[in-house]
């Protein structure tokens, strides 16, 4: 067995959990929600690619500049429609909510699609290779990684360069005085979980395209999702794909051990993270 | 009342109304009791699986309700409560009944690393991480081949056969051994479903139950006035996982074969019992009762449509969370003032000023 070789895959594969964490940093940072549908809501984005795939018979790569609209709108309604209502003081009325949610929209998925498990066509991409060093690597979990890398880049310059990057801060800060410089919070939060959604239908592309998928696997993303967050500390975008990466390496190394400790080895390192540094490893915020 | 009449003023918890409720629970209770003697074994069955439910929903609403604290792990200690009686009857051969308090006392044991991890999560963190606790505590077990690794395993006859009193209620009620488990573990959700809302009842109109109420309402005002919450925090969950356990280690024993993917089912054990607490009315008694009152409803109409049923459930709860967050007792006793397990303290004069505040009073 080839340690370089395991821990290289491990640090690619942090890359998807990473792009599954990010739109759910994102959202809390911003408004503090934390969507506990948000695994859910990736894998409608799987199946939503999936649609448009089969209808238009075109390249998922493509299939993904329809979906990022539609799923930004979709965002943007879910936000203005119910959880803004939610939003406040109390943490329960969300979290029963996104969990409500999520229930739904897993049994919708199963209704609508079956449990059959399903797959994006990734092409002559999905089995290529490169050889760097000796090693192999695979073209589609560097491409994988790339995103992630380029999400967060272009997520911290909307964040740090632009208008709606500083109403984000603002009102991320305290929304009643962002308020009265003319921001309304209500749009602002519609746009972030607009914008969240944007990325979690990149991260379906990727979940779709390098393993199968069938509608109950969401819950599963969303606790990947949360561990790279916390690991990552709360409020720091390249702290989470240092969390993505921590878990990656931990399943992958896991997985080489015994196969079937692998999803057990990333939650470990999850708990042992937490157990040393419980605010994380990168913290910003203060939460 | 008569005894406090030489005092000007008493504090009370008790209103007319609970009075009545005390009675009324007390004759549903004697006529619970004496069921199985008319009752088919289906609706033994199916009143087994509503008072477990309403277990789970208690210790849940006592969580996350009174404690604040919504856990999505619970899970956990359902399941481990299950397996602690497989792997004991199993291995150990113990006899049933006392394996179901072995379940509660490893939920017990349980919590402790679990309450130690999850606590160092604020708020909404802390209910995803519970759930991640559990897919740990669900994975670990997985492992436990002693017991049927992932596959799981059954119970065996001859544990099935060793039940005490079984024997007895098969001839008393004239029965099959089958019929005659189901109408024992019956029996022990009663007992179980009533102990729970007793000794959450009790627990909540002690001094400590007071300082829980502070704590969810203003945890910074608790803390001013001398309220410790970590204290109580660890004793609520402690106090939910051994419930938990022991319903869990009577829910298996019942079914008689487990899976950890069955035991340790998320939907099954924390996404019902989350529904019927909202949509019955979370942080009361009364709420988890009229939850799983309408819970099992819909569950005899939809039952058949599989997921839809999920879905119907799932969007009653969002719509009950936007638009009625107290639950359906919330609007009841909104529009009526009524409070069957009130914990409320009132200031009550005596007798010789009765007079006068009898208007004041509800």
């Amino acid at each position: 067995m080839n340690w370089l070789d395991t821990i290289v895959q491990g640090v690619l594969l942090g890359g998807l959990y990473a792009l599954f964490a990010a739109g759910l940093s994102l959202v809390f940072g911003i408004m503090r929600l934390v969507n506990l549908a948000h695994g859910d809501l990736i894998v409608l984005a799987a199946y939503l690619i999936l649609v448009i795939v089969s209808v238009l018979g075109i390249s998922p790569f493509l299939a993904v500049t329809i979906a990022l609209p539609l799923m930004f709108a979709s965002g943007y309604v879910l936000q203005r429609v119910v959880l803004n209502r939610v939003l406040g003081e109390d943490i329960l009325p969300p979290l029963l909510v996104t969990f409500g949610i999520s229930v739904v929209l897993q049994n919708t998925m199963q209704e609508a699609f079956s449990a059959d498990t399903r797959r994006l066509p990734p092409g002559d991409i999905g089995t290529a290779s490169l050889q760097v060093a000796g090693l192999n690597i695979g073209v589609m979990p560097l491409l994988t990684f790339a995103s992630a890398v380029l999400v967060i880049v272009v997520l911290n310059q909307i964040f740090y360069r632009t208008a709606l990057g500083r109403a984000f801060r603002a009102t991320s800060d305290d929304a009643t005085t962002a308020s009265l410089m003319g921001i309304r919070p209500s749009r602002i939060f519609a746009q972030a979980t607009g914008i969240a959604l944007m990325i979690v239908t990149i991260a379906a592309l990727y979940l779709g395209m390098r393993a199968n998928f069938d509608p109950s696997i969401g819950p599963a993303r969303l606790i990947y999702a949360f561990e790279a967050v916390i690991i990552g500390g709360l409020g720091s975008l390249w702290g989470t794909l240092a969390g993505g990466v921590i878990i990656g390496v931990a399943q992958t190394v896991g997985a080489a051990i015994n196969p079937e400790w692998q999803i057990l080895a990333g939650h470990v390192a999850f708990l042992l993270v937490l157990l040393v540094k419980p605010r994380g490893l990168f913290p910003r915020a203060v939460d | 009342m008569t005894m406090h009449a030489i005092r000007a003023y008493t504090v009370e918890t008790r209103t007319r109304a609970s009075t009545i409720a005390l009675v009324v629970a007390v004759l549903i209770i004697a006529v619970a009791i004496v069921l199985p003697a008319f009752a088919s074994r289906r609706l033994v069955q199916e009143l087994f699986f509503i008072l477990t439910m309403l277990t789970l929903a208690q210790f849940w609403n006592l969580l996350a309700g009174y404690g604040g604290l919504v856990s999505i792990g619970q899970q956990a200690f359902v399941g481990i409560g299950a397996y602690a009686l497989f792997g004991s009857v199993i291995l150990g051969a113990v006899d049933p009944l006392t394996a179901i308090l072995i379940g509660g006392v490893a939920a017990l044991v349980l919590a402790v690393p679990f309450a130690f991890f999850a606590f160092r999560l604020n708020g909404a963190y802390f209910a995803i991480g519970t759930w991640v606790l559990a897919e740990v505590v669900r994975l670990s077990v997985a492992q436990w081949r002693a017991v049927g690794g992932g596959t799981g395993t059954s119970l065996p006859r001859e544990a099935t056969d060793a039940i005490p009193f079984v024997g007895a209620i098969a001839t008393l009620f004239d029965v099959r051994d089958p019929a005659a488990r189901d109408i024992l573990a019956y029996w022990l959700a009663l007992a179980l479903a009533v102990a729970a809302i007793g000794g959450i009842y009790w627990l909540l109109r002690t001094k400590r139950g007071l300082a829980l109420a502070a704590i969810r309402d203003n945890s910074e005002a608790a803390r001013s006035v001398g309220v410790d919450a970590a204290p109580i925090k660890w004793f609520v969950f402690l106090a939910a996982a051994f419930g938990t356990g022991l319903t869990g280690a009577l829910i298996y024993l019942q079914k008689a074969r487990i899976s950890p993917d069955a035991a340790f089912s998320v939907n099954d054990w924390t996404a019902y019992v989350i529904f019927i607490v909202v949509i019955g009315g979370i942080g009361t008694i009364e709420g988890p009762i009229i939850g799983v009152i309408v819970f099992f409803l819909l569950q005899s109409m939809l039952a058949q449509y599989g997921t839809w049923y999920l879905i119907a459930l799932g969007t009653i709860g969002i719509v009950v969370m936007l638009f009625a967050p107290r639950g359906i007792w919330g609007l009841i006793s909104d529009r009526t003032g009524l409070q069957l397990f009130p914990i409320r303290r009132r200031l009550v004069v005596g007798d010789a000023f009765k007079q006068q505040s009898a208007s004041r009073e509800e």
